[in-house]
């Protein structure tokens, strides 16, 4: 087990493309960290780097207190679940789990218990003597992932490990991942283009974008305090509504103006008069106003989606933009319908308008 | 009735396409089997009686095992050698990041661009001057630098359709390059290097043109050499070239079907599941 460090990483492709900048970021020892972000971000780079797989062009890379910035994935200790799975084709599943320790020349008998023991947690027993190719998605999913467990490394890197397993299973095997890391308490880093597995799963989510790194914190605090608007758009489900506006001072306190709605504002310390900002909201966030309550945004509703317990309501402003909201589904709402919908206050996040940094 | 009527006609012409393929084989196994005389005075899809003269003939008189070790000889070593070097040099070209890849690839396609008849005389005063003139080396040695380019080429195009994600794995799991091209990547390129170690021994088996200039006397001809010079001054012995014909792509076609499939599954590669 070990903590990890990325001191500074910068990583160029030779044909330009640049994967990272400045990454600068410690994985504690037993930590659970997540990179996510839209594809081409620079988050499996990240894990690259980590595994050896790639070389940053600049900084350093530390395992546990050694820097490994120059040693082969060989040496680094570490297990990696692939994406593809990328299990050895022509090995059964017991030579595919044992692969890693036969050929760092441990003892035949404890090869063959750590096997064991993993092929049991993992439901594998029955398979063992399988090829790869006879197996489904779900089994050659649990193969990768034993063959990282018997390793028993410093850490476990994994890259987009569920994407290729459909709805069901990949809930499933995300539970059974987060147990699994109860369990072990070893450090796990993962890759996902996913918010979702990345807030059900991470004890920190990065937010990578266009190689630079956005944000790192506790989910929930990512959700509760996006530290710019891409993290705020980016992370939650239906996506975060932004309008465009500016700040207005008040004898009765701050107000958004924007081009379709106007709303009472909590004033941040470092807000002037007439800035220009964005206003973030999240859908879930956003209320039916009761009958006569004073600040509201009209908006005629346009499509429903339910979705069980709630409805996702999307609603057009006068100029036409459009406002999602999730409400209870027992609001008795239809298509085409005026309402008259209230943004409260504390849920409200305000960006600089050109720089897209929260405004504190 | 369309499906029928465009199956029989597939069929007929698949019927006909075979028929003028096999029939030289065809013919030269009868002509090789039927008497000398016969053969001039009625000669017959059929034959009317089968004699084994010409093997016998072959074997005996003409001591044909020598041009077969020969051939063998050159074609087995060469082809052993190209497929091991080649097959470091494909892994390399292929998965390795070096500078002048493309420079590299380059020159080697251009080695096999140089028309064979244009460098037999400068080959022959090379490798006189080695002193490799009418010696196996001084076959294998000219056979590899055309040979050689194929091969890497081919195995080129094998490698970089294994995934990449398989060797990572390797290294990641704790394997050195060299364990997990050993351990990994050669066992997935078998079909490959099946293909390309046969197409490398089909094309030093026939070839002619290098083993006729740099060989001296029967001692080192190889098969192809040694059929061309059956001729005599006053007559052309047809039933025991034909018989040697038989005997020379009997190896190469026993070689073809018995890895028929791994040939197949290596021209069709790609279909290495992850």
């Amino acid at each position: 087990m070990a903590r990890i460090e990325l001191d500074h990483v910068h990583k160029t492709y030779p044909d330009g493309h640049v994967a990272s900048r400045d990454l600068d970021l410690a994985i504690e020892d037993g930590e659970f960290l997540v990179f996510v972000g839209p594809s081409g971000c620079g988050k499996s780079t990240a894990l690259r780097i980590i595994a050896g797989l790639e070389t940053p062009t600049e900084g350093r890379v530390r395992i546990g207190d050694r820097d490994v910035t120059d040693v082969s994935p060989q040496e680094r200790d570490i297990a990696m679940v692939f994406q593809s799975y990328a299990l050895y084709p022509h090995m059964t599943v017991r030579e595919n789990l044992s692969f890693g320790l036969r050929i760092r020349k441990m003892p035949a008998d404890e090869v063959e218990g750590r096997v064991e023991t993993a092929a049991r947690a993992l439901g594998l027993e029955p398979m063992l003597d399988r090829k790869p190719a006879q197996l489904s998605g779900g089994q050659r999913q649990r193969v990768a992932l034993g063959r990282a467990l018997v390793r028993e490394p410093q850490a476990f890197l994994l890259d987009e490990p569920l994407s290729n397993l459909d709805a069901k299973l990949r809930i499933e095997t995300r539970a059974e991942l987060a147990r699994l890391h109860q369990r072990l308490g070893t450090t796990m880093v993962y890759v996902t283009h996913d918010q979702e597995e990345a807030m059900t799963l991470g004890d920190r989510v990065a937010v990578l974008r266009d190689g630079v790194l956005q944000q790192v914190a506790p989910p929930m605090e990512l959700y509760r305090r996006p530290a710019n608007r891409f993290v705020g758009g980016f992370i939650g489900s239906p996506a975060m509504n932004f309008f465009d506006g500016s700040l207005l001072s008040g004898e009765d306190g701050w107000r958004f103006r924007g081009d379709a709605l106007e709303v009472r504002v909590e004033a941040p310390g470092e807000a002037s008069d007439g800035e220009r900002v964005t206003l973030g909201v999240r859908p879930p966030d956003v209320q039916l106003a009761e009958d006569g309550s004073p600040v509201t945004v009209g908006a005629e509703v346009a499509v429903i989606e339910p979705i069980g317990s709630q409805q996702i309501v999307h609603a057009s402003l006068p100029d036409e933009t459009r406002i999602v909201a999730v409400l209870p589904v027992e609001l008795d709402l239809e298509e085409g319908r005026e309402v008259a919908l209230r943004l409260p206050v504390e849920a409200i996040h305000l960006f600089h308008a050109d720089s897209g940094e929260r405004l504190e | 009735m369309t499906g029928r009527g465009t199956r029989w006609a597939a069929g007929a012409g698949l019927g006909l396409l075979v028929v003028a393929s096999a029939f030289p084989f065809y013919w030269a196994i009868v002509a090789s089997l039927s008497p000398e005389a016969a053969l001039f005075e009625r000669p017959s899809l059929w034959p009317a009686e089968i004699v084994l003269d010409h093997y016998r003939a072959l074997f005996e008189v003409r001591d044909f095992w020598v041009p077969i070790r020969n051939s063998l000889v050159v074609a087995g070593a060469t082809t052993l050698f190209c497929v091991v070097v080649g097959s470091f040099a494909a892994y390399a070209i292929a998965r390795l990041r070096f500078r002048g890849k493309a420079l590299i690839m380059g020159f080697i396609l251009a080695v096999t661009m140089f028309p064979q008849i244009s460098i037999v005389s400068p080959l022959y005063l090379l490798l006189r001057a080695l002193g490799l003139i009418d010696t196996y080396p001084g076959l294998i040695l000219p056979y590899l630098t055309f040979a050689m380019p194929l091969t890497v080429w081919l195995l080129v195009g094998f490698f970089r359709q294994l995934p990449a994600d398989l060797e990572e794995a390797a290294l990641v799991d704790g394997a050195s390059r060299w364990q997990a091209f050993v351990k990994v990547m050669l066992p997935l390129a078998v079909p490959g290097l099946a293909t390309t170690g046969i197409l490398t021994f089909i094309y030093c088996w026939n070839e002619f043109l290098f083993a006729l200039s740099f060989t001296l006397g029967p001692e080192r001809q190889t098969v192809p050499v040694a059929i061309a010079l059956f001729r005599g001054q006053y007559q052309v012995p047809w039933g025991q070239i034909l018989a040697a014909a038989v005997v020379a792509t009997a190896p190469v076609a026993a070689l073809v079907l018995a890895f028929q499939r791994r040939i197949v599954q290596g021209l069709t590669a790609g279909a290495v599941k992850g």
